[in-house]
């Protein structure tokens, strides 16, 4: 049964073979359910394409809040990579909000730093900084050397709060931390939780209103997003945090309900509003045509108001006018082809849905930096036990806060489960994917190369370290996490995108051209057969 | 665009405002993957590969493939003895690499590890060489980086048999494999044998074939030949901050003596590399070398109204910017911001003492390392320029200013083909004199009344 997944194990020492065999999974869907190992260390020198505890704190968490400075307190190089990179856009919700996205700030630490401290420059630098843009808000992320020479960046952080009267956050996410950019995201989620989530007090004057948690509005995603959302009539309070603001994630408590993208990266934070706030949260997947009116029928259907429901099917039937033809011309291309996929930690689910609207299927999928959860769903949470890495990872707890109410209780949510609505759950990868299809956890080079040799995919969707390897062996690639500079790819017309671009690779005419004709062409026509 | 960016110059900043300089290792990473058959290590978590490899793949439009010793909080700890012991092991079993080149990092520096050590501990394949550079990310800048592994591949693998092979050794410095292409071709028409390090040529512009390989045969420096640097006569080196501490260390080492000269961009520099080149191999210039001299002042002096006395922001990396600083004197431009992140002060002066070559008062241009964008920025609302030359990150400016951004140096992240053709050399210089005269003629043109707007230019 599981051919594919021997011939690539077979290929490893047994050293490796021990390690790599749990994370890999060709699903059968037998009686016992498809398990994976995930989050744990990846192998030193196997070249995974996980990034780190920063990478995943600064870099894709509280990066991409647009009005707040987000300082990186170590040497350059962080700040530099991390700069304009990911693609998560952002542009002034208002005249005079400002917006540090194209900014990058850091201490720039040298030697001297390093041996006597570099809290003193850190102060320093935020001084210069409240004088020349005042901000309200300031993210302090560590990178390797902070936690090791011991400066206290949440220290630093409570004298400029006092100083200045702004928030500043300290965050102790040093690269080391934990095993890829998940921990990261587990405290950035935490600092949002404590300091920022719940400050404010403005009321969201819409009937019905969300937040959109772990969209960073890659290509304007988040964006289209919340074009479909308005047009049904919701208000968006805030996103999280893509082209998000301080400003708004401080009000997000008071939305009716939180609407989650990417749960790796963010359920903490929905689990902890659910808890001190009553927020419930829903997991939605705005990538793909189908998925998207099915997130948009459930939304409609925790809230069930008729009216809500009408116009929630006026604007899918609208939509779907909309794009219907070209939709079904980019199907004419595509249908048939098959596809991989290795993104961070939701999109290789996400993405299958939406390749499936246009008939492919994605027959090898993996996730760098995911849970168990996310592969197997939230059930088999109770079963994963932390390992001395997710342990070092602080988990912070939250009670309720007085005055907050659950809109439903827990018999009528079980009823809403029922009926389809994905509420405080989220069933993970493995359960849309095929018998036969394989999983990999903290997919590596080698592993890449050794998959599309035997499932010879026409496509592999993964990032740029990988792009140009496999499209030198002939494979078409597209970067999954800054969508080859396009986009977006998010909802109805995002969809079209997405079918266009996929299409526009898989047919541009250079790929013809690969082999040069004298390769193919018989030597010296005319001559074969001997001279006169 | 940038629009909080105020005019007023805040002096001596102590935080970094978008950066004109990234970290050491980045610049060791690059180095190594211009030898052979040769798998770049980053000894420390592994984040920071991810990032090399990411804005190298940017720039290159290529795969940069290297690996790391991923370190977690326990080794932060206790050390990354065992991660690159481990990681070695898996390397040589998996990617089947002939050399790994292992750098460090701030984390692997802060805590002392002590990368020379381990390896001389670790069971090597037999045939394979593991080396070593420390970068500390903390000091100097990728260029150091660049710089310190040079040194690191010359310390394990560079010999002295005592028998002179004839050959000139040419360290080129940061360049494209592009312009590694064009320094071979004209040591090559100058009729010199040579041993070039690092080359990019083949490596980081592979050609496309339909092969995945994770190695290919004939690019990068060859073993043998960085074994043989020790035994070449002679060695031209390319730029101080990237390419003089290897060349000290060549002379020490091995007493092989050099000529460090500026990464040979526009005219007279590039007449600097042959003329070094024709004292190693007392041959006539040929008539090509020539004709292309030829023609890059032919077009020189064709186009000059277009960029005579235009300013020009230049900023990037400390040899690049040289080059281009030099280029932009011999098209009549002047040179009014020139910049770099790279913390070396004497830089300042080898530039004044460039523009002093052509009458340029230092009252007219303002010259500064170990500095940012920011302040370049700054500088540009204060007095503006006709033209940015530096890397993609200038964009933001270029819009935010109206100016236009002939990209040039690392990174170009945001346009295709650049690193694949020459910057340096007379090629090098009829491209990017092209580039910039385009550029200003794209201005002129777009900015003119109809009643201006002229076919004939």
């Amino acid at each position: 049964m599981s051919k594919e997944r021997d011939l690539l194990l077979d290929k490893y020492s047994s050293r490796i073979f021990k390690n790599r065999k749990s994370h890999i999974t060709q699903l059968e869907f037998g009686e016992n359910p498809d398990e994976i190992t995930a989050n744990t260390r990846a192998i030193p020198g196997i070249i995974t394409a996980r990034g780190c505890c920063y990478a995943g704190c600064k870099g894709v968490v509280v990066g991409p809040v647009k009005d707040s400075v987000v300082i990186t307190h170590g040497p350059i190089g962080c700040a530099f990579y991390s700069w304009g990179t990911r693609r998560n856009k952002a542009k002034s919700s208002y005249e005079g909000e400002p917006n540090f996205v194209p900014y990058s700030f850091c201490t720039d630490m040298r030697a001297s730093d390093i041996v006597f401290g570099g809290e003193k420059k850190l102060e320093e630098g935020i001084d210069e900084i409240m004088q020349l843009f005042h901000p309200k808000c300031i993210f302090i992320c560590s990178t390797c050397p902070i936690g090791l020479i011991g400066d206290d960046v949440q220290a630093v952080a409570k004298r400029v709060e006092e100083k200045y009267g702004i928030t500043a956050i300290g965050y102790s996410c040093e690269g080391y931390k934990g095993v890829s950019q998940s921990a990261g995201h587990h405290i950035a989620n935490n600092g949002l939780m404590r300091y920022v989530i719940g400050k404010g007090e403005e009321a969201p004057k819409g009937k019905y209103s969300v937040n959109i948690l772990g969209e960073y509005n890659i290509g304007g995603d988040g964006w289209e997003q919340e074009r479909i959302l308005k047009k049904i009539g919701y208000e968006v309070v805030s996103v999280f945090t893509g082209d998000g603001s301080y400003e708004t994630l401080k009000n997000s408590h008071l939305a009716d309900l939180n609407l989650v993208m990417c749960h790796r990266s963010i359920n903490y934070i929905a689990e902890m509003m659910k808890t001190k706030y009553g927020v419930d949260w829903l997991k939605v997947n705005f990538i793909g045509v189908g998925a998207t009116s099915k997130s948009l029928r459930m939304m409609a259907k925790y809230f069930d108001d008729p009216e809500l429901t009408r116009r929630t099917e006026e604007v899918i039937a609208e939509e779907l006018a909309e794009i219907n033809e070209d939709m079904e011309f980019y199907k004419s291309k595509l249908k048939g082809k098959t596809a991989g996929i290795f993104v961070g930690g939701s999109r290789s689910h996400h993405y299958q849905m939406l390749l499936r609207d246009f008939g492919m299927e994605t027959t090898i999928a993996g996730y760098e930096f995911a849970h168990r959860d996310d592969y197997e769903g939230r059930e088999i949470i109770p079963q994963i036990k932390a390992d001395a890495d997710s342990k070092n990872i602080e988990e912070i707890s939250v009670e309720r806060a007085v005055g907050y109410d659950d809109r439903y209780t827990v018999e009528e949510l079980v009823s809403l489960r029922s009926q389809g609505v994905e509420l405080d759950t989220y069933d993970g990868m493995i359960k849309d994917m095929k018998e036969g299809y394989m999983v990999v956890d903290d997919y590596n080079m080698f592993e890449t190369d050794q998959l599309i040799d035997q499932y010879k995919p026409d496509i592999f969707f993964s990032g740029i370290k990988d792009k140009y390897a496999i499209q030198h062996g002939g494979v078409v690639s597209r970067q999954m996490h800054s969508y080859d500079y396009s986009g977006p790819y998010a909802g109805f017309r995002g969809a079209v995108n997405f079918g266009r671009d996929v299409t526009m690779s898989l047919y541009t005419n250079a790929w013809s051209l690969v082999k040069p004709p004298w390769k193919t062409m018989p030597m010296l026509e005319g001559t074969l057969g001997g001279a006169g | 665009m940038l629009e909080l960016t105020p005019k007023e110059i805040m002096e001596n900043r102590h935080m970094t405002i978008n950066p004109c300089k990234t970290c050491e290792p980045v610049g060791a990473m690059f180095c190594a993957l211009g030898a052979e058959k040769c798998m770049p290590h980053s000894h420390g978590s592994q984040g920071c590969c991810s990032y090399h490899r990411t804005v190298l793949s940017r720039h290159f439009k290529e795969p940069a493939i290297a690996s790391s010793s991923s370190f977690t909080e326990g080794a932060s700890v206790f050390g990354g003895r065992s991660n690159v012991t481990t990681a070695v092991k898996n390397v040589f079993d998996i990617y089947k690499p002939d050399i790994m080149a292992i750098h460090t990092t701030c984390l692997s520096e802060t805590i002392g590890d002590d990368v020379g050590s381990y390896i001389m501990d670790m069971e090597i394949p037999e045939g394979k060489t593991v080396l070593y550079a420390s970068t500390p990310s903390y000091e100097g800048s990728h260029i150091q980086g660049f710089s310190n592994m040079m040194i690191g591949f010359m310390k394990y693998m560079t010999k002295k048999t005592g028998t002179p092979n004839g050959k000139v050794a040419i360290f080129p410095g940061w360049v494209n494999p592009g312009d590694d292409r064009e320094l071979k071709r004209i040591a090559g028409l100058m009729g010199a044998e040579y041993i070039y390090f690092p080359d990019h040529d083949g490596t980081l512009d592979h050609p496309m074939n339909g092969k995945n390989e994770y190695f290919h045969d004939n690019a990068g420096t060859k073993a043998k030949d960085i074994e043989a640097l020790g035994d070449c006569e002679k060695l031209i080196s390319m730029g101080i901050y990237c390419s003089l501490e290897p060349s000290e260390h060549l002379k020490k080492e091995y007493k092989v003596p050099f000529s460090n000269i500026p990464v040979p961009v526009g005219v007279k520099l590039t007449d600097q590399y042959i003329l070094e080149l024709q004292k190693f191999t007392k041959k006539e210039v040929p008539k090509e070398l020539e004709d292309e001299r030829g023609r890059l002042v032919d077009l020189m002096l064709d186009s000059h109204q277009y960029v005579y006395k235009k300013k020009a922001a230049i900023y990037g990396d400390p040899d690049i910017v040289y080059g281009f600083t030099a280029l932009c004197l011999e098209l009549g431009m002047t040179p009014k911001y020139i910049i770099t992140g790279t913390p070396k002060a004497h830089w300042e002066k080898e530039i004044k003492e460039l523009m002093d070559q052509y009458g340029v008062d230092e009252s007219e241009y303002v010259v500064k390392a170990d500095t940012d964008l920011f302040y370049l920025h700054q500088l540009i609302k204060n007095e503006s320029v006709d033209l940015l030359l530096g890397s993609s990150y200038g964009k933001q400016i270029g819009k935010a200013e109206d100016i236009p951004l002939v990209r040039m140096g690392f990174p170009v992240l945001d346009r295709y083909g650049n690193p694949i053709q020459a910057t340096v050399g007379y090629a090098g210089a009829i491209r990017y004199t092209e580039k910039i005269v385009d550029a200003m003629m794209d201005r002129k043109d777009r900015d003119a009344a109809d009643e201006d707007f002229d076919v004939v230019m």
